[in-house]
């Protein structure tokens, strides 16, 4: 790649109408930041998946498949944490329906994963089991097309991107703001949950979907598929880094913080927030809803648990953890945040939540600007 | 722009007469008429009708309460009237509802605003500040995409030159003195091109030489745009030599020359009566 970044970190990059999309879009990220991506993808898409799959088990630098899947896990939540940060950190909106996103993009494609099981379910009927136990008879409209993959690719992206713009139009018409719009949100992502633990709704109930076999043929335990689903998570994370990265420094990015900040002034220069708001909450819900769609098949079940009200408020936890405003710390939040959640509920089961509150509150007192803001602050210090 | 346009233009405001008729008169460019606005029955403007002429600095006062902010509400759509309307004339022949519109819809047919309190984006340098208010098209989809282009920077250069943040271009604005921030907010208003300024207190806590260098700048913008001015510094509403309003209790007081008004009883009584 020829890209000059070194001449395009400021700010009000130096490009003119004539430099070509696909650059600005690349040169959005400055050097350091590629340097880090860098290390990241050689580390993620190359020495992970290699270990897994190349060394012997009983090798000292062999990942097993439990951190395999866990760190895979990880990186969803990591994208998830981005989303938040594009439209808590850079818009101002704090949203407590992430979760709601997350959860739909998974149910999208593990629709596409029910369908794959095939014969090999427990009642070997090609419909889904909890559906042989309630007696359908076949699949509800809605599931038709589930069992093409690309639909349901689709489906991953148009379920969360439709509801959170049909949501996201009414509410921010309404003029909905702050903490308003942080209770209404949870309360549309109340009633998810509960429509989604109805066993007649069609996705399982309380139970989701689990058991899955397939991914277009090919089986979803074996070490090369999970190597892959790691490795896409992470791209997928570094994909939304980038984007998000060329939307803040964009005009269009300046705009957003200014509705943040001084949303009146920016009317009265002429611009709706409506659709500022309304762009960047529904990119964030389809970025949620692909993380989704890529946790489910390494976790291997979704279901109505997901849309918990507290997993979308530790959503926003991570991201305050890492320092809101900056994409690379909600990312880093997230990692943090849930490394320190598997090790502490083995080894402390019953104190997690009383850690993660104070974790949250030690954060908001101390780090305002979070991790990232405490490594800004150590360095300014040596520096000095 | 010359000194003789500007004296031009203030005899030519001054011969104009203080008319408010009902029909739209040769040079109006905003007409409001019989506007009523209450806020749990108490009547912030009462049966209000104001004219401005295209081009003209005017200055509006009264004491707190009169309904001058709220005013400036109903032009901007920020507070909606109960009765009455606000017409708008861009060009000859041409009529707008401003009642009608909504808050940016209003800020882009051409009405720049100023707030009481100096309402910037703290966050963002004074370029940015400048860059986010240029005259262009404000959807996401151009946003999205958009590239500060030469001419967006030589505007940009022109406006902090005349609002004297040359120096600042790469600050953060919140690190501005309130006298600055309250001219980067009029470079903003500036930058979106608008054919009338509607400024609210633009010298609250500004310095004496700030002030006096604000009303120069004004007296210089007389002629290109039309400038509605609230303020209560009284010595800077001298300097502006302009036409007075003087509201009180959501009603036109009276209007005139600033030595005519000054010496009105009415203006008196309300000023040091009560």
């Amino acid at each position: 790649m020829h890209l000059k970044v070194g001449l395009l970190t400021t700010k009000i990059i130096m490009s003119t109408t004539h430099t070509p999309f696909v650059v600005r879009f690349f040169s959005a990220t400055g050097r350091k930041g590629w340097v880090a991506l860098a290390l990241f993808a050689l580390l993620t898409i190359v020495a992970v998946p290699s270990s897994h799959l190349l060394l012997p088990v009983d090798h000292a630098l062999h990942i097993p498949t439990f951190y395999v899947t866990l760190l895979g896990k990880i990186m969803c939540y990591a994208i998830v944490a981005v989303a938040m940060d594009l439209i808590w950190g850079y818009a101002g909106v704090l949203s407590l329906a992430q979760g709601l996103f997350f959860a739909l993009g998974a149910y999208a494609f593990g629709m596409y994963l029910m369908r794959e099981i095939g014969l090999d379910g427990v009642y070997q009927s090609h419909l889904a089991d909890y559906m042989v136990f309630l007696d359908w008879k076949e699949y509800p409209w809605y599931w038709k097309f589930t069992e093409h993959f690309l639909y349901s690719m689709m489906l991953v992206i148009v379920a969360p991107g439709l509801l959170a713009f049909v949501f996201g139009f009414f509410v921010f018409r309404s003029r909905v703001k702050g903490v308003y719009f942080a209770i209404i949100s949870q309360a549309m992502l109340y009633a998810f949950l509960l429509l989604f633990f109805m066993n007649n709704f069609g996705f399982g109930g309380n139970n989701g979907f689990t058991d899955f076999k397939r991914i277009l043929g090919y089986s979803i335990t074996s070490p090369e598929m999970r190597a892959t689903l790691f490795a896409l998570s992470a791209s997928m994370l570094m994909f939304a880094l980038l984007l998000g990265r060329y939307l803040v420094t964009s005009k269009f990015g300046r705009i957003l913080t200014a509705i943040r900040d001084a949303e009146m002034r920016v009317m009265f220069l002429g611009y709706n927030p409506l659709w500022y708001k309304l762009f960047i909450w529904t990119l964030a819900a389809i970025i949620c809803g692909v993380a989704g769609a890529l946790y489910v098949p390494q976790v291997g079940i979704i279901n109505p648990s997901e849309m918990a009200t507290a997993n979308s408020i530790e959503i926003a936890i991570w991201t305050a953890i890492g320092g809101r405003g900056t994409l690379i710390g909600p990312a880093i939040g997230a990692v943090v945040v849930n490394l320190s959640k598997s090790w502490f509920t083995v080894a402390f089961p019953e104190y997690w939540l009383y850690f993660l509150g104070l974790m949250f509150v030690l954060v908001t007192l101390l780090l305002p600007q979070g991790l990232v803001g405490l490594y800004q602050q150590l360095r300014a210090r040596m520096v000095r | 722009m010359s000194d003789t346009t500007l004296e031009g233009n203030t005899s030519h405001v001054q011969e104009k007469g203080f008319s408010s008729s009902e029909t739209k008169p040769g040079n109006t460019i905003l007409q409001i008429s019989n506007i009523t606005v209450s806020f749990d029955g108490f009547k912030a403007l009462n049966d209000l009708s104001l004219n401005f002429e295209l081009n003209e600095l005017r200055c509006i006062i009264g004491p707190n309460g009169a309904g001058k902010t709220t005013m400036m509400d109903c032009i901007t759509g920020k507070t909606r009237a109960d009765e009455g309307t606000v017409l708008w004339y861009p060009e000859v022949n041409k009529t707008v509802d401003l009642l009608k519109l909504s808050e940016a819809e209003i800020a882009l047919i051409g009405i720049g605003r100023k707030f009481q309190k100096p309402t910037i984006f703290e966050s963002h340098t004074v370029f940015e500040n400048l860059e986010l208010a240029m005259k262009t098209d404000k959807r996401v989809r151009f946003s999205l995409f958009a590239v500060v282009d030469d001419v967006t920077r030589d505007r940009i250069a022109d406006i902090l030159r005349l609002i004297n943040l040359n120096e600042h271009a790469d600050q953060l604005a919140g690190r501005l003195s309130h006298g600055q921030k309250q001219w980067l907010e009029i470079g903003m208003l500036l930058m979106q091109d608008p054919k009338l300024l509607l400024l609210d207190e633009p010298v609250a806590g500004m310095t004496d030489d700030e002030t006096e260098r604000t009303g120069e700048l004004f007296n210089s913008l007389k002629g290109k745009h039309t400038l509605v001015v609230v303020e209560h510094d009284m010595a800077f509403v001298e300097q502006l030599k302009s036409k007075v309003t003087v509201l009180d209790q959501g009603s036109l007081l009276c209007e005139g020359p600033m030595a005519e008004v000054q010496a009105n009883p009415k203006v008196i009584e309300v000023y040091l009566g009560r």
